[in-house]
């Protein structure tokens, strides 16, 4: 078999009459970003629906991490809009927000869990405690009630909460990922972003993880994207994938589709590895 | 014209010890900081004749603020007679041709280590603090920029969560001094390690307090009538120490902050710790004419009339 | 080629293929494999249609081209829904997403298994996604699994720990318990037992008098030989070098 070519150019987009079943709750136009001489992201466009996963994979430096931090609202891209519909809000572009205002909404409306959980956890502080900060910069001062608030969002975790005291330290890496969507998920965001969720776990306990995931998207419907360069876990848990490769997406669709039916050569060299 | 014209005569110091231009930077500071309550403004702190560490913080802004009419106290712990404390008194007396006094009641400025006098201040006296770390943040934050960061956002949870895991671990809040407090609704001081006992003092005062870093560059101020209120839950109340039921075994004066003195048969003893306030009531008792101020705290608590 | 031409139909349409192609290009053996081309036919309301051909023929195929599972190459399938018509060929996701929530089924032998979901909640979440209360969806599918002869003991088990046979009854209930407007049957008998098919051919049955639309694969056609309406034959057609 000759070397593929997947540098070919992406799947069209298409642009169908919708009908208009549901509209999106989160929307990025456009989103470029370059570091120094390198192109980071080259004019990408995501769009996610309430209540869906969307699943995000790609090799590393496709930028599909960049593009989660956007999401994130920790960096700013050269050109693009973002706009999340949330109560009350207003239709604006949330680069455009200050630190405060972008601090402000990630701690009311988005949620994270990093592949790190030294980014997203109080490594010196109590479980419990990384949970309830999120409660507190939300301004809960009701200690009987962060705690109780703590408890039950480890609870759904699926975080054994007599440890709730624990520092992350203490914990295995499974675990820690617990406490980071526990801290996540405290404030019912609009949409949780999951930054290689599993990546670095025991693939046992790596299946223990998703199958939370799974479950809490199940019973509370919580909008999510998932970033990942592993298929197996994109095909767990997404209703729509994007394919990305160095900056751009090639491919994007239902999840079914993505792996029964691949359109694009990277997609479908993707697939076959993985099979 | 001779140089001598253009001159001043030479002397060994200039009043008040600071140069000038010294004490007008720190005037404007002192300004600043009293116009945004709370605010930590940095100054360029000058060299003095004293050891970073010791109060060159506090002594700064009292030589700033001495003129010859001054009346000067100067507390360390309390206590107006040890080293460092008589050692500061003597130096604004000689650098400012001050009055030195050990009454609360007599004099206009007052500069302390760790406690605010037991004798309510007035509208016209000054209290300086001597302050070693003036940053409430430096124990989630050791990152200065990131730490303004957070003070420009108000966004002080970490120091809640401090307090949320004191609870946790200790079952009660564990922070003795440097209580976290919020002035005015906006910015989180480090009140200086003053005990609990002292923080409410702060809050809606007749006075003036200048709380000064000399080691770290920074004062802040909270101006007289300002709300200060210590970081406390909704369902766990602020508390002070328990020294409302303690009498001080040589005033025999009951209710106030005191030192326990542990004795030969396992036992303790009591003593005020703010010494002076002690030679008070024992004058009075002797049948000495001594006039004792209106205190914060009556029969052991603290009088909550402006909160 | 081949071509089919529907015959007219008098009940209200709900699926207009016109045109249909697919292939598959397969970029790492730079083939193309042709699956199906410009296939055309019409269901109505109520209407059974039985895809026939030999193995390769892409009777499967079809079923997942009009599913979405594959992108058609060519052609138009056009569905009435509750909403209006759509175009499955060109639909965005997002309405495929729906519509395979609220009015298209499709129906395998092969269970897509939930990992710590009770079996009788696997089976009751349809209706519970359109709304029924928690405590009566549980009574429908609890009925459903009855009448498939899941035992009583499993319903509150997890079926990734069921046989096969077992998942597979799990699924068909899962499937069939919310009326849809469209179901794509890809051999939902196959390995059945003879109790289970016949509860399936029964709801097949009761569902069609419903109006459901009904196209599909069966290994067994006898089972469900007094549903069909009409049949479709496929014929394979040969695979090409990709001249792309």
């Amino acid at each position: 078999m000759t070397a593929l070519n997947v540098d070919t150019p992406a799947v069209p987009k298409r642009q169908p009459p919708r009908l208009m079943l549901a509209e999106p709750i989160m929307t990025m136009r456009g989103i470029s970003k370059s570091f120094g001489d390198v192109k980071a992201l080259g004019g990408v466009d995501v769009t996610v629906y309430p209540g869906e996963v969307l699943g995000i994979v790609g090799e590393s430096g496709s930028g599909k991490s960049t593009l989660l931090r956007m999401m994130n609202l920790e960096d700013t891209p050269d050109t693009g809009s973002y706009n999340l519909v949330l109560p009350g809000h207003q239709d604006r572009n949330l680069f455009d927000l200050d630190r405060f205002e972008r601090r402000m909404l990630r701690a009311h409306h988005i949620g994270i869990v990093y592949q790190n959980p030294h980014l997203g956890l109080l490594m010196n502080h109590t479980s419990s405690g990384n949970v309830a900060e999120r409660l507190l910069i939300a301004g809960n001062r009701n200690f009987a009630e962060l705690r109780e608030r703590a408890r039950q969002s480890l609870a759904a975790s699926e975080f054994p909460t007599e440890r709730m005291d624990a520092t992350p330290c203490e914990l295995s890496g499974g675990m820690q990922q617990r406490v980071q969507l526990a801290k996540a998920i405290a404030l019912e965001p609009a949409v949780l972003l999951l930054d290689e969720p599993t990546t670095g776990l025991d693939v046992s306990v790596q299946a223990l993880v998703l199958d939370t995931l799974k479950r809490l998207q199940r019973d509370r419907a919580i909008t999510m994207v998932l970033v990942s360069h592993d298929l197996g876990v994109i095909r767990t848990m997404a209703d729509r994938v994007m394919v990305m490769r160095r900056g751009l997406v090639v491919e994007q669709g239902l999840a079914d589709q993505i792996f029964q039916d691949p359109q694009h050569a990277y997609t479908q060299q993707l697939v076959h590895a993985e099979l | 014209m001779k140089l001598q014209e253009l001159t001043k005569p030479w002397a060994a110091f200039n009043y008040g010890f600071l140069d000038e231009s010294a004490k007008r930077e720190l005037r404007r500071r002192i300004l600043k900081a009293i116009a945004i309550p709370g605010c930590q403004v940095p100054y360029a702190s000058r060299e003095v004749p004293m050891a970073r560490g010791w109060g060159t913080g506090g002594l700064q802004v009292t030589l700033t603020l001495l003129k010859p009419a001054s009346v000067v106290k100067v507390i360390d712990q309390g206590a107006d007679d040890s080293v460092n404390a008589s050692s500061i008194r003597k130096f604004f007396g000689r650098v400012g041709g001050v009055v030195e006094t050990e009454d609360t009641g007599k004099a206009t400025i007052v500069q302390s280590r760790h406690r605010i006098p037991e004798e309510k201040l007035r509208e016209d006296q000054v209290l300086v603090l001597q302050v070693p770390n003036p940053e409430p943040l430096r124990p989630v934050q050791p990152d200065i920029s990131i730490a303004r960061d957070m003070h420009g956002d108000a966004d002080y949870g970490q120091l809640w969560l401090v307090l949320y895991e004191q609870l946790v671990k200790s079952g009660r809040i564990m922070q003795g001094a440097e209580y976290p407090s919020l002035v005015n609704g906006r910015y989180v001081i480090t009140p200086s390690p003053i005990p609990r006992w002292d923080v409410p003092k702060l809050n809606q005062a007749d006075h003036l307090t200048i709380l000064s870093a000399g080691r770290e560059k920074r004062l802040y101020a909270v101006p007289p009538y300002t709300k200060v209120e210590p970081l406390v839950f909704d369902d766990v109340p602020y508390r002070v120490e328990d020294h409302h039921d303690k009498t001080c075994y040589r005033s025999n004066v009951t209710g106030y902050f005191v030192n326990e003195l542990p004795q030969e048969d396992g036992s303790s003893a009591y003593e005020l710790s703010d010494s002076h306030f002690g030679i008070k009531h024992i004058r009075k008792a002797e049948g000495e004419p001594v006039e004792i101020g209106d205190t914060w705290y009556k029969n052991g608590r603290m009088t909550d009339d402006r909160a | 080629m081949n071509i089919q031409v529907s015959t007219p139909k008098t009940s209200a349409l709900v699926l207009r293929v016109d045109g249909l192609s697919k292939q598959f290009e397969m970029h790492h053996l730079k083939r193309t494999l042709f699956a199906f081309e410009n296939i055309q036919f019409e269901l109505g309301e109520g209407e059974f249609i039985l895809l026939k051909g030999e193995n390769g023929a892409g009777k499967s195929t079809l079923l997942r081209t009009l599913y979405r599972s594959y992108l058609p190459r060519a052609g138009h399938v056009f569905y009435h829904t509750r909403e209006g018509i759509i175009d499955l060929a060109s639909a965005a996701d997002v309405d495929i997403a729906m519509l395979r929530r609220r009015e298209i089924g499709f129906v395998t032998q092969f269970l897509n298994a939930r990992p710590r979901v009770a079996a009788e909640e696997v089976v009751a979440e349809p209706l519970r996604q359109a709304g029924t209360p928690h405590a009566q969806a549980l009574v429908e599918a609890r009925r459903w699994l009855d009448a498939f002869g899941v035992k009583k003991q499993l319903w509150a088990a997890y079926p990734s720990t069921f046989s096969g046979g077992e998942q597979q009854k799990v699924n068909l209930a899962r499937a069939l318990i919310l009326p849809q407007r469209l179901l794509l049957l890809d051999e939902p008998t196959a390995s059945l037992d003879r109790d289970a098919r016949r509860a399936l051919v029964d709801r097949l049955t009761e569902l069609k008098a419903a109006g459901v639309a009904m196209i599909g694969v069966f290994h067994h056609p006898e089972d469900v030989a007094d549903l069909i309406d009409r049949e479709i034959h496929l014929k394979a057609i040969r695979v090409e070098d990709g001249e792309r």
